[in-house]
């Protein structure tokens, strides 16, 4: 507990650092009609800066001895977060790739997720896996016509 | 003249699509209540983007009901569960569980759905009588006095809050400061991008509300490695109607309940306190305190009352001052505004069809609520006995959809993640995060409010104490600022012992 906290702090102390460096390149005083862009920010900032010094001073001196985490407890959130990631790489990732769209990425999500951490039988696993997404396509994309990445599987099927 | 109004709301709030609508709303709403991970503000989040096409009154109750379901929701799976889906139900678990596990489920939800119902009832009488009024008095605030109710609004975070305050504060600032990257209205000029393009449309705090409180709550509870097994649950006609023949005994504790949640919940924050207060004051009134905790149904009428009351309490300034008392609310308000609406004063001269509309759904919705969550609570606890390695998965899907929903942008479903692993490190380290989303939502607003004060003042800060309304407001906020830093000091002097019993964290 007591690192994190200390860490934290610290990015909180650097976060306020790099506002205060763009909130003086805009200017954070009194400008032609009024206070310049940098104002707010700048402000802010500096009493976050404040704010996490204290805090800093304030995990240095606690004497928590309690781990963040324990490694047992935090390889499920691990398995949660990796294949959470791997979705969303699926769907559309970063650069010049096309991904599979957001229905056939969350097919593949779901299905992998139910067997790597359920155990699941494969004829649950393939029947959620299609049915899920496929009624997710029909509420969001035919009936409240709200688009969401698309990718060779729609367009093979005409959208 | 309020009384006119109302009726003009009811005709708005009783067709038969905007009735369907609120069914929809509260089914929707349990089922999110209900479910790990999902709670009211980031159900509505979710959902909001299911909004843009509909008309800004059907749009406002949908999301108003199932706000009011995500309320009910939480007392299920309090009582059959253990497990407290929103802070504002622990309390109600401290007697619903035990009742739950001696076989009195059905009592112990029918007291719990009732006496929600109450305190809701209670604050939205109140409100009907007390918006317009409030209105009327904000509409001749100029800048200085919105900046002094943002003020107030943080300050009561952090002095009334528990937990660290100076972590509290955190959170604003850093809410604030991630509400002005992009650009800035006023000059035109870009902030805080540092040359990255994808910064220049700034941060949705709807994206952040997904994240934080959606991802990071099923961290969490992955973490937590929790198993849902849960009481088993019938609700028979006879059971509800017993119930209901002993609840009007613990009158004085609707009463208090729904006073207690009233005063407490349109100030930020103040449902979970409410709860635990109310608790407390019933038991200490109680004749058989030593039942509390053991399964007393007072225990259950208690913190739930209160909770609804506060719940409901926190849509008033968010009406009437266009400021939300809770995050729910804030993503009602971002709701307003892309609905096209203008929040705060001018919604009852401008859109009294829309105002109105919404108060007498909150009755229609309330009335719709109890009725189908006592009708249907063995299908919304069934829900809890999905398997957890479907259920986790579907839920970040819906999260994925809803936050890619919003401006249809790729780049939104990896802030969501971001902000869900910022989530789960906050809530471990007892950041609160509804503090931060409010200052996210409302950083425009205290930006422009505090510019134009100063131009009014040609840079003074004397301005927010000189004038009468702003002043007060003012002092009250810096009262509750140096709050933390009074208190231990006031213990010292009148000889009592550091510390003290701890405010439940929000």
């Amino acid at each position: 507990m007591r690192l994190l906290d200390l860490v934290t702090a610290a990015v909180l102390m650097l976060l306020g650092g790099i506002v205060i460096y763009d909130a003086l390149r805009l200017g954070a005083g009194w400008g032609i009609e009024g206070p310049q862009s940098g104002f707010f920010p700048f402000w802010l900032a500096a009493l976050l800066g404040a704010v996490s010094l204290v805090l800093l001073v304030q995990a240095w001196r606690s004497a928590s001895v309690e781990p963040f985490v324990t490694r047992d407890r935090f390889i499920p959130v691990l398995k949660v977060l990796g294949p959470l990631a791997g979705f969303v790489v699926l769907t559309d990732p970063p650069g010049p790739w096309s991904g599979l769209g957001l229905y056939v990425a969350a097919g593949l999500y779901l299905g992998f997720y139910m067997r790597w951490v359920g155990r699941h039988d494969w004829r649950t696993i393939v029947a959620l896996a299609t049915v899920i997404p496929v009624i997710s396509f029909l509420i969001f994309e035919t009936w409240f016509l709200v688009p969401m990445p698309k990718g060779p599987v729609e367009a093979w099927f005409g959208y | 003249m309020g009384l006119e109004n109302l009726f003009l709301g009811f005709q708005i709030a009783v067709t038969p699509f905007n009735l369907f609508i609120a069914v929809v709303g509260i089914l929707l709403g349990t089922i999110i209540g209900v479910l790990p991970g999902l709670g009211g503000a980031n159900g509505v989040a979710i959902l909001l983007p299911l909004t843009f096409s509909m008309p800004p009154t059907s749009a406002i109750i949908l999301l108003t009901c199932i706000y009011w379901g995500a309320l009910f929701g939480g007392a299920i799976t309090s009582v059959l569960f253990n497990i407290p889906g929103e802070p504002w139900s622990v309390a109600t678990t401290f007697d619903g569980y035990p009742l739950a596990k001696a076989g009195r489920s059905g009592e112990a939800l029918t007291a719990a759905f009732t006496s929600s119902f109450v305190g809701a009832f209670f604050s939205i009488v109140l409100i009907t009588f007390f918006a317009p009024i409030l209105a009327e008095v904000a509409l001749k605030f100029g800048p200085p006095e919105f900046f002094a109710i943002q003020l107030l609004t943080f300050s009561s975070f952090v002095g009334l809050g528990g937990g660290n305050p100076l972590k509290s504060l955190a959170t604003i600032l850093i809410g604030f400061m991630l509400s002005t990257v992009g650009l800035d209205i006023v000059t035109g000029q870009l902030r805080l991008t540092y040359g990255f393009t994808d910064l220049m449309k700034g941060f949705d705090f709807i994206i952040a509300v997904i994240g934080l409180f959606g991802i990071g709550e099923i961290l969490l509870s992955v973490e937590e490695g929790l198993r849902f097994q849960g009481a088993k649950t019938e609700m028979k006609l006879r059971v509800v109607l017993d119930t209901w023949k002993i609840l009007p005994r613990f009158y004085r504790t609707f009463v208090r309940s729904s006073i207690i949640g009233f005063w407490m919940g349109f100030k930020p924050g103040g449902a979970t306190p409410a709860s635990f207060m109310s608790y407390a004051f019933a038991k200490r009134f109680s004749k058989h305190p030593e039942r509390f905790g053991k399964g007393e149904l007072e225990g259950i009428v208690a913190p739930e009352t209160a909770a609804h009351a506060a719940g409901v309490a926190a849509m008033l300034p968010m009406i009437t001052l266009g400021i939300p008392g809770s995050p729910t609310a804030a993503v009602m308000l971002g709701g307003l505004i892309i609905w096209g609406l203008q929040p705060g004063p001018m919604l009852f001269v401008d859109n009294p069809d829309f105002v109105w509309g919404l108060i007498a759904s909150m009755y229609t919705g309330n009335v719709i609520g109890v009725l189908i969550v006592l009708a249907f609570v063995p299908f919304f606890a069934a829900i809890l006995r999905i398997p957890f390695a479907i259920l986790t998965p579907l839920i970040v899907v819906i999260c994925a959809i809803g936050s890619y929903a919003v401006h249809n942008s790729m780049i939104d479903i990896w802030y969501m993640l971001i902000f869900g692993v910022i989530g789960y490190v906050f809530k471990k380290l007892d950041y609160p995060l509804a503090p931060f989303v409010l200052a996210l939502v409302l950083g425009d607003m205290a930006e422009n409010a505090l510019r134009q004060s100063l131009i009014m003042s040609q840079g003074s800060l004397a301005i927010f104490l000189t004038r009468p309304i702003s002043g007060v407001i003012t002092a009250v906020a810096i009262f509750f600022f140096v709050m933390p830093v009074l208190t231990p000091w006031w213990r010292r002097m009148r000889g009592m012992p550091h510390g003290g019993p701890e405010s439940p964290q929000l």
